[in-house]
C-alpha cells in the first residue's frame, strides 16, 4: 500500500473515531446511564451534566497519563536503579546521580546550557522586538517579517545543515563554499580588518559592559538611596542586591574582553574550522537557533506592540517623551507580559536543544549541551541509568520557568 | 497665558480627503472655547492640529504670538485631556502626572511640589500610589486632568473628556471643570464636546464647526437667541428650532411673513421694502411657541404625538406631508392634549427669519 493511502486510511480512522467516541458516549450518557425521563429525569439532566466534562477529557487525559505522566515516573525509577546483565534492573539508589555530578562532560553541558540559557532567548527577544517595532510603521515592514518569520518553517536540523554550509571550511587549496570563511579571507590584517575585528568588537564590548553596568546601578540604586513613596519587601532587596552583583559581574567580564578583542592575535588569511574552535563554537551553535526564535519573537511581539493603546503614545508625545523613551517607558512596559511568555517560552526551547548540537558538532570541541549528552548516555552508551538522570536534571530546569510561563500567560490574557 | 489665532488653517488626510479649510478664528488668553458640530466634522481633528499630534495642511497656527505649525507637540505649550483618559497604564497616578516633568529633568522637588499640588486641587490624594486600573471612571479623569495641570500649559486642550462618564459623575466633574477654570482665569482652555449642556454651561465662546468650515463663533446665548444661519439655528437647542417657509408680506421695523401651512407670523427682525415678497423660512423655538385661541396664529395644528417629561411636555404635530413635524415645548404637565388641535403663536422678538439658509439680521 502507498504511504499517501495508509496516511490517508489513519487520518480517517484517527478522526471518524473521535467523532465516534464523542457521539457515542454522549448518546450512552444521555439515554442509557442517566435517561432524561421517568420520576429521576431532573436529577438525571445533573448527574449527565456533571459525568459529560470528564467523559470529553477523558482521552486526552488517558493519552497524557501514558505518554506524559508515566514517562517521568519511570525515568524517575530508572535514574535510581541500574541494569545488569541478562535484563534485570537492581536499585542502586542516588549512584547514577554521583556517577553523573562526577564527570567532565556533564558540568561541561551544565555550563553550555546555562550560556545559551543566558544569551538565546535574551538575544531573540530583542531581536524580534526591534524587528516588530522597526517594522511597523514602514510600507514593506510585512515582507520583511515575513521573510525573518520563515525559519520557522524549517526543522531544527535542516537549519543546522544550512548553517553548517555557512561555517564550512576547505583545505586551503580548494575553492571556500563556506560564507564565513569567504568573509574571513577578505581581511588581511589590513586598516579594514583592524576597524572590523578590533576596533568595532572593542567598542561593542564596551557598549555591552556600559550597558550592564548601568542596568546594575538602576538595580542596585534603590538599596543604597531608597526612591521616595516606595516601600520594598526584603525579598525584593534581596533580589536587587543579587542582581546587581550578577549584572556588576557580567559588565567587568565584558570591560576585560575589550583588551582581550583588541590584543588578540588573528590568524589572518587562514581558512577557519569555526565549529571546532572551543567556547566561540558555542555561539555559532546558537546563531542558528536566534535565527529560528527571532521570528517567533517578532510575530508575538509585534501583535502585542499593536495592542497598545494610539492614545497612551500621544501623551507621551505631547509630554515631551522622544522616541526612545516612547519605546522603552511607554510601550516595553506595557508589553512586559508578553516578553516575559516570549522570553520563557524561548528558554525553554533552549533548555531542551538538542537537534542543532546532535547535527552540527554532536557535542564534540565542548559544545556539549544536556539533552545531546542525555541521548549520548542513553542511546549510545545505553547507560541508562545516568541518562534517566540527566533526563530528570532537564526537567528539574524546566518545570518553574514552565511554570512561571504559564503564570504569566495567564495573567496577560485576563 | 497666551492667544491662540488660526489663520487660514486647512486639513487635507492622505489621498486627498479634505477635512477642514478655512478655519479662521482668533481665541483670547483665558477664553474657554467650546468646539460642537455634528459627528465626523472634523472637531477632533482640529484640537489634534493645534496639540501637534496631525500636521497642518495649510494656514499658520500661532500660539502665543508664535508661528507653531512646525513647533513639536511638547513645546507647544499645550496639554491634552483625551476621552479614554490615556494613562499610562504601568505607572501610578504619581509617576502618570510625574512624567512630563521627569522628561523635562524637573528637580525632584519640584516635580513632588507639582504633582502634590495638582492633587490637591482634584482630590486625587488617597489615590497617589495606585494604579490607574485600581481607580473608578471619573478618578481617571481627573488624573488625566491632572496630568495636564503639573505641566502648567499656556491652553488646556480636551477631547470630550467626559463622555465615557455617567449622567451623574459627568454633572459633577463639569461642574470641577467649571471650578478649575475659574481657579485658573488667565488659562486659556479648547474643549470639544458632543453635550449642549456642556457646551452651555462651559463655553465663553462657542465655535459651531460644519461642512469643513465654521458654522458660527459666539457666546453661548448669542447662538442661542441669535443663530447666523439655518444650521446653527438646528444645531444648538433641543429639540431643534422649528423652521416654517413663507413669504415677506409686510416691511419694516417688525416683518410679518406668510406661512404656507397657512399661519402668519410677525418677526421683530427689520427688512426694507426690497424685500417684499422674499421666499424665506422664519425659525421659531419650541420653547417660544405659546398656545392661544383666537390669535394670530403661526401655526395651527392637531397634536400627534405627546412627551410628558414631567418639568415640560414636548408636542410633536402631525406633519401633513412636512420631513419634520413642528414641535412646541410647554412648561409643566398637559397629558389630555394629545390629539386636540392647537393653536401656537410667538412674540416677535423669538422669531428668526432666514433667506437662503442665512439669517437675515446679520446682513
Ligand atoms: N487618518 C484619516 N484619514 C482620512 N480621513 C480621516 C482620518 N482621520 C479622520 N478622518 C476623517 O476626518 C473627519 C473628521 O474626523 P474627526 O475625528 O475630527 O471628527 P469629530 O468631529 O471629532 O467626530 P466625533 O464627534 O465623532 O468625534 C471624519 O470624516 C473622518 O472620517
Ligand atoms: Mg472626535
Amino acid at each position: 500500500m502507498s504511504p499517501a493511502l495508509q496516511g490517508l486510511i489513519t487520518i480517517f480512522i484517527g478522526v471518524g473515531g473521535c467523532l465516534a467516541y464523542f457521539y457515542g458516549s454522549n448518546i450512552f450518557l444521555d439515554k442509557v446511564l442517566f435517561p432524561a425521563k421517568g420520576i429521576h429525569a431532573g436529577r438525571n439532566i445533573n448527574r449527565a451534566n456533571m459525568v459529560r466534562p470528564w467523559l470529553f477529557l477523558m482521552p486526552a487525559l488517558l493519552a497524557l497519563g501514558l505518554y506524559l505522566a508515566y514517562p517521568v515516573v519511570e525515568t524517575f525509577r530508572l535514574s535510581l536503579s541500574e541494569r545488569l546483565p541478562g535484563g534485570a534492573s537492581q536499585y542502586v539508589g542516588f549512584d547514577n546521580y554521583r556517577r553523573m555530578f562526577a564527570e567532565d562532560k556533564f558540568w561541561e553541558a551544565m555550563r553550555n546550557n546555562l550560556l545559551w540559557l543566558l544569551i538565546v532567548p535574551a538575544a531573540a527577544t530583542a531581536l524580534g522586538l526591534l524587528v516588530a517595532q522597526l517594522t511597523d510603521r514602514i510600507k514593506w515592514g510585512s515582507f520583511a517579517k515575513s521573510l525573518i518569520f520563515m525559519p520557522m518553517a524549517i526543522s531544527f536540523v535542516g537549519a543546522a545543515v544550512i548553517f553548517k554550509l555557512i561555517y564550512d571550511a576547505r583545505p586551503a587549496d580548494q575553492n571556500q563554499i563556506g560564507i564565513l570563511n569567504a568573509l574571513w579571507l577578505q581581511f588581511d590584517g589590513g586598516f579594514g580588518s583592524v576597524l572590523i575585528l578590533r576596533v568595532l568588537p572593542a567598542l561593542m564590548f564596551a557598549g555591552f559592559a556600559a550597558v550592564v553596568g548601568y542596568a546594575a546601578y538602576l538595580v542596585g540604586r534603590p538599596i543604597v538611596k531608597p526612591a521616595a513613596h516606595v516601600v520594598e519587601g526584603i525579598a525584593l532587596k534581596l533580589l536587587r542586591v543579587v542582581g546587581a552583583v550578577l549584572l556588576s559581574w557580567v559588565a567587568v567580564l565584558s570591560a576585560l574582553n575589550v583588551i582581550d578583542s583588541a590584543t588578540l592575535a588573528m590568524p589572518y588569511g587562514e581558512q577557519q574550522t569555526w565549529l571546532t574552535i572551543p567556547f566561540w563554537n558555542n555561539f555559532f551553535l546558537m546563531v542558528v537557533l536566534i535565527w529560528i526564535q527571532t521570528g517567533f519573537a517578532m510575530v508575538i511581539l509585534s501583535a502585542a506592540l499593536r495592542g497598545i493603546p494610539e492614545d497612551t503614545i500621544e501623551a507621551a508625545i505631547i509630554d515631551g517623551a522622544n522616541p526612545f523613551q516612547i519605546f522603552f517607558k511607554i510601550k516595553v512596559p506595557q508589553i512586559m507580559n508578553t516578553i516575559v511568555v516570549v522570553w520563557t517560552t524561548i528558554t525553554i526551547v533552549v533548555l531542551k536543544v538538542f537537534d542543532i548540537v546532535f547535527a552540527m558538532t554532536n557535542g564534540q570541541w565542548e559544545t556539549q549541551v544536556l539533552a545531546n549528552y542525555m541521548y549520548d548516555k542513553l542511546f549510545r552508551s545505553n547507560d541508562w541509568g545516568v541518562g534517566s538522570a540527566s533526563a530528570m536534571i532537564i526537567m528539574l530546569l524546566v518545570t518553574p520557568i514552565l511554570v512561571w510561563n504559564v503564570y504569566n500567560a495567564r495573567k496577560e490574557m485576563r | 497665558m497666551a492667544d491662540l489665532k488660526l489663520t487660514d488653517v486647512a486639513k487635507v488626510y492622505g489621498g486627498g480627503v479634505e477635512v477642514l479649510k478655512n478655519i479662521n478664528l482668533d481665541i483670547k488668553e483665558g477664553e474657554l472655547i467650546v468646539f460642537v458640530g455634528p459627528s465626523g466634522c472634523g472637531k477632533s481633528t482640529l484640537l489634534r492640529m493645534i496639540a501637534g499630534l496631525e500636521n497642518i495642511s495649510g494656514g499658520t497656527l500661532e500660539i502665543g504670538g508664535q508661528v507653531v505649525n512646525d513647533i513639536p507637540p511638547a513645546q507647544r505649550g499645550i496639554a491634552m485631556v483625551f476621552q479614554s483618559y490615556a494613562l499610562y497604564p504601568h505607572m501610578t497616578v504619581r509617576d502618570n502626572m510625574s512624567f512630563a516633568l521627569k522628561i523635562a529633568k524637573k528637580s525632584a522637588e519640584e516635580i513632588d511640589a507639582a504633582v502634590n499640588k495638582a492633587a490637591k486641587i482634584l482630590q486625587l490624594e488617597p489615590y497617589l500610589d495606585r494604579l490607574p486600573k485600581a481607580l473608578s471612571g471619573g478618578q481617571r479623569q481627573r488624573v488625566a486632568i491632572g496630568r495636564a495641570i503639573v505641566r502648567d500649559p499656556q491652553v488646556y486642550l480636551f477631547d470630550e473628556p467626559l463622555s465615557n462618564l455617567d449622567a451623574a459623575l459627568r454633572v459633577a466633574t463639569r461642574i470641577e471643570i467649571a471650578q478649575l477654570k475659574e481657579a485658573m482665569p488667565e488659562s486659556t482652555m479648547i474643549y470639544v464636546t458632543h453635550d449642549q449642556v456642556e457646551a452651555m454651561t462651559l463655553a465663553s465662546r462657542i465655535v459651531v464647526l460644519a461642512n469643513k468650515g465654521i458654522a458660527q463663533v459666539g457666546t453661548p446665548l448669542e447662538l442661542y437667541e441669535r443663530p447666523e444661519n439655518e444650521f446653527v439655528a438646528q444645531f444648538i437647542g433641543s429639540p431643534a428650532m422649528n423652521l416654517l417657509a413663507g413669504e415677506i408680506v409686510g416691511t419694516g421695523a417688525q416683518t410679518t411673513v406668510k406661512l404656507a401651512t397657512g399661519g402668519t407670523a410677525i418677526s421683530a427682525v427689520p427688512t426694507s421694502t426690497a424685500d417684499m415678497g422674499l421666499k424665506v423660512n422664519i425659525g421659531v423655538r419650541p420653547e417660544d411657541m405659546v398656545p392661544c385661541e383666537d390669535c394670530d396664529a403661526i401655526y395651527t395644528g392637531k397634536v400627534d404625538i405627546l412627551e410628558a417629561l414631567g418639568e415640560v411636555t414636548l408636542l410633536y404635530f402631525e406633519k401633513n406631508g412636512a420631513a419634520d413635524p413642528v414641535i412646541g415645548k410647554l412648561p409643566g404637565i398637559h397629558a389630555d392634549m394629545r390629539g386636540q388641535t392647537v393653536s401656537l403663536r410667538a412674540v416677535p422678538e423669538k422669531v428668526q427669519i432666514f433667506h437662503n439658509g442665512k439669517s437675515l439680521y446679520y446682513r
